[in-house]
């Protein structure tokens, strides 16, 4: 029980570690996935073929070869960035891909015939998804894309065997002191589910605010 | 009628896999003219309407509106449709805005026009089609027939040059298809230029100036309502007429 009153501010930094984490990996996922829907759905072959090509490497990866492929491959082409940056790129771009499958799927929920009547009102393409099928595509695919981030947040735990601070790395030091590994790990747990349920309260909101109404 | 020609379709041909859609079609529509496309279904008549704004694409022929060839894609693709209402069978309002929002979201995002702008044609139009009170309710709030009149008023917020209608009144119940033909019956009166596929004869009788019979993916008859109606010269649109007048 003392184990987490004796080092609060390790516990904090490396729950501080795992939101910072989560939090600019999900924007960067969210952002790199929206557009990679939008290549996939685009009139243009090459974007389609992009959007397909990203998705299938990025999905099909595993992480943890994902992140060895990003710190130790961009160095050799000179891109050096601090650990943590190279862990939100590499946790960010894997979860973009299945933010962008989540996408898709709700874009194919809405009916052709409202794209339809968006070009023949002579909106461009850009304008045809982003006014009329994201926005009720969206609302179909809330509680999958809450889950992809939730999934995110708990895959955020291999950066730390990249020397990145985050909360399930909080065991090592101490273990070294002694400390009891059932109760570490315990209050690393609650740690991990103060984030996720954070994130399924967000996104039960989002979804009761811009759910389909049924 | 001697009117300049507004939509041109020459020689155009379309396949579905291997039928044969459209047949060397061949039709010119002048400006304020209202042509009715009557036929049995498959007959490639809503194929034909669709391909006017390319929401169907050709494999082969022409089709020319005010003289310009059809684009292909992109941006002058788009400027084309922006000049050619279509109003769909299964009305295809944005499900997600307001009625209101409905009107005014083309002319703001294509023609540029001000919020306030689109806001004040959108209720002039709504007001036209009898829905002035149903501004601020969703689409699925309304009957078949006021969806259908607010999706010719938003196809009218674009002040299209021409009008085409897919099968308006197919999907409605029996007592809200008058409601629709009269709106179409007052455009018509107003001088716009319609392409209308309909199983309506009554509006193909009072509105059209010509009524076109298709078959099998090709024009049979190309007359007046009273010609074609009267005395019907193909087989195919006699057997036809039989089937859908005797009940």
């Amino acid at each position: 029980m003392n184990v987490l009153l004796d080092n609060l501010s390790l516990y904090g930094e490396g729950l501080l570690g795992t939101v910072e984490l989560t939090v600019y990996a999900s924007l960067l996922a969210l952002a790199l996935g929206f557009l990679m829907a939008a290549f996939r759905v685009a009139p243009v072959g090459s974007l389609r073929g992009f959007g397909t090509a990203w998705v299938t490497v990025l999905r099909n990866t595993p992480l943890t070869l994902l992140f060895f492929a990003v710190v130790l491959g961009l160095p050799r082409f000179g891109v050096v960035l601090p650990f943590q940056l190279f862990a939100v790129l590499a946790l960010g771009c894997y979860t973009s891909a299945f933010i962008c499958e989540a996408l898709r799927s709700g874009i194919n929920t809405v009916p052709v015939g409202q794209g339809e009547a968006a070009r023949s009102l002579g909106m461009t393409f850009p304008q045809t998804l982003g006014e009329i099928v994201l926005p009720q595509a969206f609302r179909s695919v809330i509680p999958t894309i809450g889950s992809t981030l939730i999934a995110l947040a708990k895959n955020s735990a291999i950066a730390g065997a990249f020397s990145v601070t985050e909360l399930l790395g909080v065991y090592k030091p101490l273990n070294e002191l002694g400390y009891s590994i059932v109760w570490t790990f315990v209050w690393i747990a609650v740690g991990y589910l103060i984030v996720t349920l954070t994130i399924s309260a967000l996104f039960t909101l989002l979804e009761k605010r811009f759910g389909v109404a049924r | 009628m001697a009117a300049e020609a507004l939509i041109e379709l020459r020689g155009v041909n379309k396949h579905y896999g291997t039928l044969h859609v459209l047949q060397d079609i061949d039709l010119t529509v002048g400006r304020g003219e209202v042509v009715v496309v009557i036929g049995p279904s498959g007959s490639g008549k809503s194929t034909l309407c669709r391909a006017i704004n390319r929401l169907e694409t050709i494999e082969s022929g022409s089709i020319h509106l005010d003289g310009r060839p059809l684009p292909a894609e992109g941006r002058a693709l788009a400027q084309l449709r922006a000049d050619v209402g279509m109003v769909f069978q299964s009305f295809n309002l944005f499900a997600h805005k307001t009625v209101l929002a409905n009107l005014m979201l083309a002319p703001m995002k294509v023609r540029k026009q001000r919020k306030e702008e689109a806001a004040q044609r959108a209720r002039e139009l709504l007001d036209r089609v009898g829905l002035a009170s149903q501004a601020d309710k969703y689409p699925a709030q309304l009957s078949g027939g006021q969806q259908q009149r607010v999706a010719i008023a938003r196809a009218l917020a674009m002040e299209p040059k021409a009008l085409l209608f897919d099968e308006p009144t197919s999907a409605l119940d029996p007592e809200m298809i008058n409601e629709v033909l009269e709106v179409m019956r007052q455009l018509a009166r107003e001088g716009m230029t319609m392409v209308v596929v309909t199983h309506e004869m009554g509006f193909a009788r009072s509105a059209a100036n010509r009524v076109v019979f298709m078959a099998d993916g090709r024009i049979v008859e190309d007359r007046t309502p009273e010609d074609f109606f009267t005395a019907p010269r193909s087989e195919r649109a006699r057997d036809f007429l039989s089937k859908i007048l005797k009940h």
